[in-house]
């Protein structure tokens, strides 16, 4: 079904009115040699019944989170969603609205995108926020390319410890520019966290920015703090430096925002972050949200949509899209990026989520997660031939292990009994951030202290069976 | 105004007698800043089941300082925004370029079948193998109508695939030892997004001059010689074009572009005019993006997720990002990561899976004959809308005595209206009176209005549009000042936009 609703005599009436005897006169504008002739080769169409049907059967090809016990994370995780939310943002006006760019005929969407971009703001204590960028790792990379801008400097140091993809996202986004990626080492090979001293050494009057994620890849909460400082104060043997200070990035994971210090309160200048365990689901990577907040000084600067409140003629409180002539629609090349959508959608299930769990209870979710997260490590460090990987550093959420043998092979046999037992960390799809044995487990609210044991219990089984022969 | 047939809701409520409640009248919702009750809770948590582990005190922050409201509140906040919305579900929303078509609820409900839905995107290959089919088969339909056999599905919306496509352009030509290949041309009509994804790669933008909305070839011929031909990456343009007219001239543009060695990148804004009827690949792009929440028919959601899947000619195909679906002999899926030549990744993990579901669920139901269908109705429905408006709407490019026919869109640009003294705003503002929302404005043109209405629209609805801009022009000849406070019936009058900018509040004040 093409879901066209004109009927044969209607469409006769509609020629008719244009003045023509047939839909083929419309299209003998397309020169006749590049005419597609013939049927494109595609499966017939199937009824709505036979696509349940089909779907349903694919669907049900995938062992996911809804089957197995996920421990998975490294940048996607297994948060709880309140039942609310779908049946809200199912809503065809919301669900079928486009960008409202006709403020009196989007007040819904404006409002709602506000609200969005005041909780992002205080929930990473910067002075405002856009209404969402596509995901995590482009938002990254469009604070990066803000900075390179506002500084007029090339060299931005990188955190070797952010998510291998935004890594891999800054390098596309920059090498075709006049931009140096710098990375951050670890102090000693298996740190899993930065030194202030690195950046001390690395920060020169060329520095654009510095972006450092935390809690990074490995979940380690780095000391962002100190090494924004760092990266800012220079050497007191030195004077001031010329030109633009470096700016401060910090990539943020928003529900560890319940219980650790702001991007704010550590001194960053942009805040950017993955907004997907904001209430939306892990749908395979996508579509997610990226969060975008800053100071107020790149209001101007920034990319993405913005919503700003006035008031409309009568004096009543009204919101409309605002400084679009920052986007590509104005500007064309000189626009502050190519950016044309938000994540319209997933930015209201965040919203939704963030109202509906308040502040209580996103400290509560983010307590639960680091309590939980805190007992499995303990657990999983006590069996034979296991360990922390970073035994001595702070983590929220995700801890990373090294096991007797190949993690990946640990994964297979608990995916046999259940579990989704993490992330290898040298999964090639995560660009290979760790050695063989290095397994990177993220524990949610959603884990209990029973799925937590029963793991524990699995991993036990599996070493005795293999004997950690491999080890 | 004649009398016809008006679907629930779109009938001009201004009659305060009217038992249909009007849409003024509805209260302003307060922020959610503003019904913070420090306390409530709208959702509960399990309790802890494990021992307590504190983090130390000097990493620890006070929390994000958000209202605190009650679950009924909150659904009730959400209800009353929705409903000072306009959506396609209960509104004409002929937004010309948007393609503001139906969006099937099949397609919502495949999208949340759980086994869709909870997939981690690191995990296995072999736990994921339905979903992987699904991608992969969505791709081949994409070539296949696209006519260019390799598919990305990693972009995230029609200006990221541009973007992705000029990214693989260029590093094709790095490949080829043509680095000095940074010139992209396209018309001056182009979508803003072409400019500003070019600058992003580096790439400078030259534009060619555009007649009647058609390419002008000697324009380009003297661009190419003045930029020198060995300079020239890639010719970008949108066919339909972006005044809404099928560009007949498009392979002598692409034997130009080719001559020189460059290539010819299309911006599939327009796809649902041409669907089954052309293909890109076939009149002669080298590589494309779908936009396909305007042509798949994935929902826009006030803005996205979009996804911007693209297509190329065979020679690119090494240099499309990672990672890929590929189909292995055994008939089983995987995932690939090693590409050597891949410009690497252009976002997080796989891609907009969520809205391939959707779009693999459409291209399903519609079938071939469907897909074929639907250009063939979005562009008699946009004929007949412009057949029955010219008189009164001067429509430059569309004169049906003459065979000047537009493709899925019409542009008008009212200048006796508009010498009445009334603006373009004072015109579509007044639409929202009428139930329904304004098309696109000032684009591709100054003070030109854009209206598609697509193909899934009924007559009665075309009529009613037709109606209600008849009636605007009938309001204007007898006196412009009484539009000129319009909409009269929607949740706020005309807000202030330029005062928003001049002083911006951009959060809810703190405290």
């Amino acid at each position: 079904m093409d879901y066209t609703q004109v009927t044969k005599d209607q469409q006769d009436h509609m020629l008719a009115t244009v003045g023509v005897d047939s839909i083929d006169r419309l299209f003998e504008v397309i020169p006749e040699p590049i005419r597609f002739k013939g049927q494109l080769d595609l499966p017939q169409a199937a009824s709505e019944l036979e696509l349940q049907q089909e779907l349903t059967h694919l669907a049900s090809q995938n062992h996911t989170a809804q089957d197995r016990a996920c421990f998975m994370g490294a940048g996607a995780y297994d948060h709880f969603i309140p039942a609310f939310i779908d049946p809200m943002i199912s809503r065809g006006e919301f669900l079928t609205a486009y960008t409202p760019y006709q403020a009196e005929a989007s007040q819904g969407s404006l409002q709602a995108f506000f609200e969005f971009q005041t909780q992002i703001a205080r929930l990473t204590g910067m002075d405002l926020a856009n209404a969402s960028m596509y995901e995590g790792a482009t938002a990254a990379a469009e604070a990066v390319l803000l900075a390179v801008n506002h500084t007029s400097k090339r060299r931005v140091l990188v955190a070797e410890t952010i998510h291998p993809d935004t890594l891999a996202v800054l390098k596309t986004y920059t090498e075709d520019l006049a931009v140096d990626l710098i990375m951050i080492p670890q102090p000693a090979k298996g740190a899993g966290r930065l030194n202030p001293d690195t950046v001390r050494e690395l920060v020169d009057d060329d520095t654009a920015c510095i972006i450092v994620q935390s809690p990074n890849i490995f979940g380690i909460i780095e000391p962002i703090k100190d090494l924004f400082h760092a990266a800012k104060e220079p050497d007191p043997s030195q004077t001031k430096r010329p030109g633009k200070q470096p700016i401060a990035i910090s990539i943020f994971n928003p529900i560890s925002l319940g219980l650790l210090r702001s991007p704010g309160e550590c001194g960053a200048d942009i805040a950017v972050g993955e907004g997907q365990p904001l209430g939306s689901p892990l749908q395979f990577g996508g579509p997610y949200l990226g969060l975008f907040a800053a100071k107020k000084a790149f209001a101007r600067k920034m990319p993405g949509r913005l919503v700003g409140m006035t008031h409309d003629k009568d004096g009543r409180a009204a919101f409309c899209l605002t400084l679009q002539t920052r986007e590509q629609h104005i500007r064309g090349a000189k626009a502050t990026s190519n950016i044309c959508t938000n994540q319209g959608l997933f930015a209201l299930r965040a919203t939704m989520y963030m109202t509906a769990m308040g502040p209580e209870g996103l400290q509560e979710v983010a307590e639960l997660c680091t309590h939980k997260a805190h007992y499995l490590a303990d657990q999983i460090a006590q069996l034979p031939g296991f360990s922390l990987a970073h035994p001595d550093a702070p983590f929220f959420n995700e801890f990373a292990v090294r096991c007797p043998f190949p993690a990946s092979q640990l994964l297979d046999l608990a995916a046999e009994q259940g579990f989704l037992a993490g992330v290898a960390l040298n999964n090639p799809r995560l660009g290979s951030v760790g050695c063989d044995h290095g397994l990177l487990i993220a524990v949610t609210e959603k884990r209990t202290r029973q799925e937590m044991d029963q793991l524990v219990q699995v991993f036990a089984q599996i070493t005795q069976k293999t004997g950690g022969s491999n080890a | 105004m004649t009398q016809t047939f008006m679907e629930p809701g779109m009938s001009k409520t201004t009659d305060q007698k009217s038992n249909i409640a009007r849409r003024s009248d509805r209260p302003v919702e307060p922020t959610i800043f503003e019904k913070d009750s420090p306390g409530l809770r709208a959702i509960d948590l399990p309790a802890l089941d494990v021992p307590r582990s504190e983090l130390p005190e000097d990493l620890l922050g006070k929390g994000p300082s958000w209202p605190a409201i009650g679950q009924l509140q909150v659904v009730r906040h959400y209800t009353h925004l929705s409903q000072r919305n306009f959506g396609l579900d209960g509104e004409f929303y002929p937004l010309g370029s948007c393609t503001m078509k139906y969006n099937p609820r099949i397609n919502e409900w495949a999208a949340s079948l759980p086994g869709f839905l909870h997939a981690h995107p690191l995990q296995n290959d072999r736990d994921i193998q339905g979903l992987l089919e699904l991608v992969w088969n969505t791709q081949q339909f994409l070539a296949e109508i696209g006519g260019l056999p390799a598919v990305s599905c990693q972009p995230a919306a029609g200006a990221h695939g541009e973007y992705t496509a000029l990214k693989v352009i260029c590093a094709y030509f790095k490949d080829h030892g043509q680095s000095q290949r940074t010139v992209v041309l396209a018309p001056d009509t182009a979508h803003g997004t072409n400019p500003a994804s070019c600058a992003m790669c580096g790439a400078s933008v030259v534009a060619v001059k555009t007649t009647q909305g058609y390419t002008d070839i000697a324009d380009l011929k003297r661009i190419i010689a003045e930029q020198g031909p060995d300079n020239i990456a890639a010719f970008m343009i949108t066919n339909p074009n972006t005044a809404g007219l099928f560009d007949a001239e498009i392979t002598k543009i692409a034997e130009v572009i080719h001559a020189i060695g460059a290539l010819v990148y299309l911006d599939g804004a327009n796809m649902n005019a041409v669907l089954g009827k052309t293909r890109p690949g076939d009149f002669g792009a080298d590589a494309m993006h779908y936009n396909t929440h305007k042509t798949f028919s994935t929902p826009h959601g006030c803005g996205g997720p979009g996804w911007g899947p693209i297509a190329v000619a065979d020679f690119l195909e090494p240099y499309l990002p990672t990672p890929r679906v590929i189909k292995n002999d055994d008939g089983s899926f995987s995932l690939s990561t090693d590409h050597p030549r891949s410009i690497g990744k252009v976002r997080s993990f796989i891609g907009q899976i969520g809205v391939a579901v959707r779009c693999y669920t459409y291209i399903r139901a519609c079938g071939p004959d469907g897909l074929t269908n639907i250009a063939e109705q979005a562009v008699l429905n946009a004929n007949y809308i412009a057949a029955k408006l010219c008189d009164v709407y001067e429509m430059p490019y569309f004169d049906a005595a003459l065979g000047k026919f537009c493709a899925h869109e019409f542009v008008t640009v009212p200048r006796r209206l508009l010498d009445q003294g009334v603006s373009l705003l004072d015109i579509v503002k007044r639409l929202i009176d009428y139930g329904i929302h304004p098309p696109t404005m000032h684009w591709p043109v100054h003070d030109c209005l854009m209206a598609e209405p697509t193909e899934t629209e009924s007559l009665q609805v075309l009529d009613h549009f037709c109606d209600a801009m008849l009636a605007i022009a009938q309001e204007i000849e007898s006196d412009p000042e009484s539009i000129k406070n319009a909409p009269e019936d929607a949740t706020i009058c005309r807000a202030d936009e330029v005062g928003a900018a001049r002083k911006p509040v951009l959060v809810w004040p703190e405290g």
